[in-house]
């Protein structure tokens, strides 16, 4: 089974330029394992804009769609065998320790 | 067929549903990996049962005749959907062709099943609904009443209970070993909740909630057979056991509930303490302690004194003492109060009553102020007793214990 996870935190606690080594050990891990199907890092919600079609017209605006304490700052794709597999492998993600890891199953079409 | 043998078969079905019931809905899953089809085919193989049973008389092993019936009307409803050709073939190499005499041997899928159902990915009240529905065989209509909510909320809850396994890849198999402990305690707590909510209940509206005692025992003592090395599923149907043994001493003709200390002792079920001591001590020979087995030990005590005032409440202080060190929790420190109130006197109890209620953990919990008002009342403080009674009735869930807290303010204010 495919599932996103969802990495979400506070983008405002230091964020490091470079990717960490502690990220770079666990995409090895998963890697290796054979389970990484892909994923990203976001840029901040500063960065971010929101389109929306009201009435035929496309409005944007600046930021993310919601104003939450913590971000999405980036995502996985993992191919598990089961849940236990995906909460498993979400459980050493870095981001896990000072934010939260949504796992969601992919909805195959 | 006489009616004494009718009888006899209404009773063999009865007993098959409240036996067989779970592992019949367990095999069915882990064959077609589809919750309500196995629900629906355990339906049907218990219609089927009571359909044929009287003219054919009971099979000589039940189970095996209602899960072969079961699966075979999954095979048919599998064949007519085209649905997992591989399922379809898993579940027909066990079929020996002969339905209704069911002689092969079914593997005991029901601890899997119990894990799955206490899965952590679960809210505890979709765990609960869960366990009662598949495991127990209670009707979504049955456990609604006992959780007082409406139907149709309980039947959404298991609905959506069921689709977050399906589509979150929710795993039909016993946790990995590193998880086990946590896991297994996880499921021992569902257990031990639906234990409580049926203990609390005391009142004739309540009755279908008593159910839920029967129901939780019946599953902690297949759990217990199931995982015979687990010290702390043995502690915990010793603890259930120790409290149902007092059943019939706990309310009196009006309905009111009776303290552990003026309970008739001759009413308690000796035979059912008898067995959860053995338990307990096959618990703690396996030398590995937890917080069931010291509750356990606790509900020992309790039961084994032949008069209150014979009660060893030395031993039981430190027992919560034990119990506070395992698990850190305020309702456990209030317990210790009142242990430690009575083997070493109101004074010291009170003491650590008062902190606990400056902490503020336990604001609002009636247990509070009514074990500080009895102290204050052995303390020969009157007036502060009173009040305390009054704080507790006014915080009180239920109307049983409503009334005695308000006898007991009555009683201190003469």
């Amino acid at each position: 089974m495919r599932y996103v996870l969802l990495i979400a935190g506070d983008e405002n606690a230091s964020p490091s330029e470079d990717v960490t080594p502690e990220y770079v050990e666990w995409m090895k891990m998963v890697t290796d394992r054979g389970l990484l199907q892909g994923g990203e890092r976001l840029r901040p919600t500063s960065d971010a804009t929101t389109v929306r079609v009201r009435n035929g017209e496309v409005l944007s605006t600046d930021g993310p769609f919601a104003e939450t304490k913590e971000q999405l700052g980036g995502y996985f794709i993992v191919d598990c065998k089961d849940l236990d597999e995906a909460i498993e492998v979400a459980g050493k993600i870095p981001g896990a320790k000072a934010g939260s890891i949504e796992v969601r199953p992919i909805w195959e079409m | 067929m006489t009616p004494v043998e009718t009888a006899e078969v209404q009773s063999a079905i009865t007993d098959a549903f409240q036996q067989e019931w779970g592992r019949v809905v367990a095999t069915l899953i882990r064959l077609t990996g589809d919750w309500d089809l196995a629900e629906e085919c355990a339906q049907d193989a218990f219609t089927k049962a009571a359909e044929r049973w009287p003219r054919e008389g009971v099979p000589r092993r039940p189970g095996a005749w209602l899960t072969t019936v079961a699966r075979n009307r999954a095979l048919d409803h599998m064949r007519r959907d085209q649905l997992g050709v591989t399922k379809l073939q898993e579940a027909a190499m066990l079929n020996p062709a002969d339905e209704g005499t069911g002689v092969e041997e079914v593997p005991d899928d029901r601890l899997r099943l119990m894990f799955t159902c206490c899965h952590p990915a679960l809210a505890l009240e979709a765990q609960v609904a869960l366990t009662l529905r598949t495991l127990a065989g209670m009707t979504t209509p049955e456990i609604a009443r006992a959780f007082l909510v409406p139907e149709s909320t309980m039947a959404q809850r298991l609905t959506r209970a069921k689709r977050k396994i399906r589509h979150a890849g929710i795993p039909f198999r016993l946790p990995p070993a590193h998880e086990l402990v946590d896991r297994t305690h996880a499921l021992l707590a569902v257990l031990y909740l639906l234990f409580n909510e049926g203990y609390a209940a005391t009142t004739g509206e309540d009755l279908i909630r008593t159910t839920l005692t029967d129901e939780s025992i019946r599953l902690t003592r297949t759990l217990c057979a199931l995982m015979p090395d687990e010290p702390e599923a043995l502690g915990l149907l010793a603890l259930m056991l120790f409290h149902h043994a007092r059943t019939a001493s706990r309310v009196d003709a009006a309905g009111d509930l009776v303290l552990l200390e003026d309970q008739d002792r001759s009413l308690w079920d000796a035979s059912m303490i008898d067995e959860a001591t053995s338990l307990l001590d096959a618990a703690l020979r396996l030398h590995r302690p937890g917080p069931f087995q010291v509750q356990a030990a606790i509900a020992a005590c309790h039961a084994q004194a032949s008069r209150a005032a014979e009660t060893d409440w030395l031993e039981i202080a430190a027992l919560y003492a034990t119990l506070t060190e395992m698990v850190p929790s305020a309702v456990i420190e209030l317990n210790r109060a009142v242990a430690v109130s009575m083997a070493f006197g109101p004074a010291e109890g009170l003491a650590l009553v008062d902190g606990l209620a400056e902490r503020g953990e336990l604001r609002g919990y009636h247990l509070l102020p009514a074990a500080r008002a009895d102290m204050l009342r052995r303390l020969g403080r009157s007036g502060e007793a009173a009040s305390a009674y009054e704080e507790a009735r006014d915080l009180a869930g239920t109307e049983a214990e409503r009334r005695y807290l308000e006898r007991r303010r009555r009683e201190t204010s003469v």
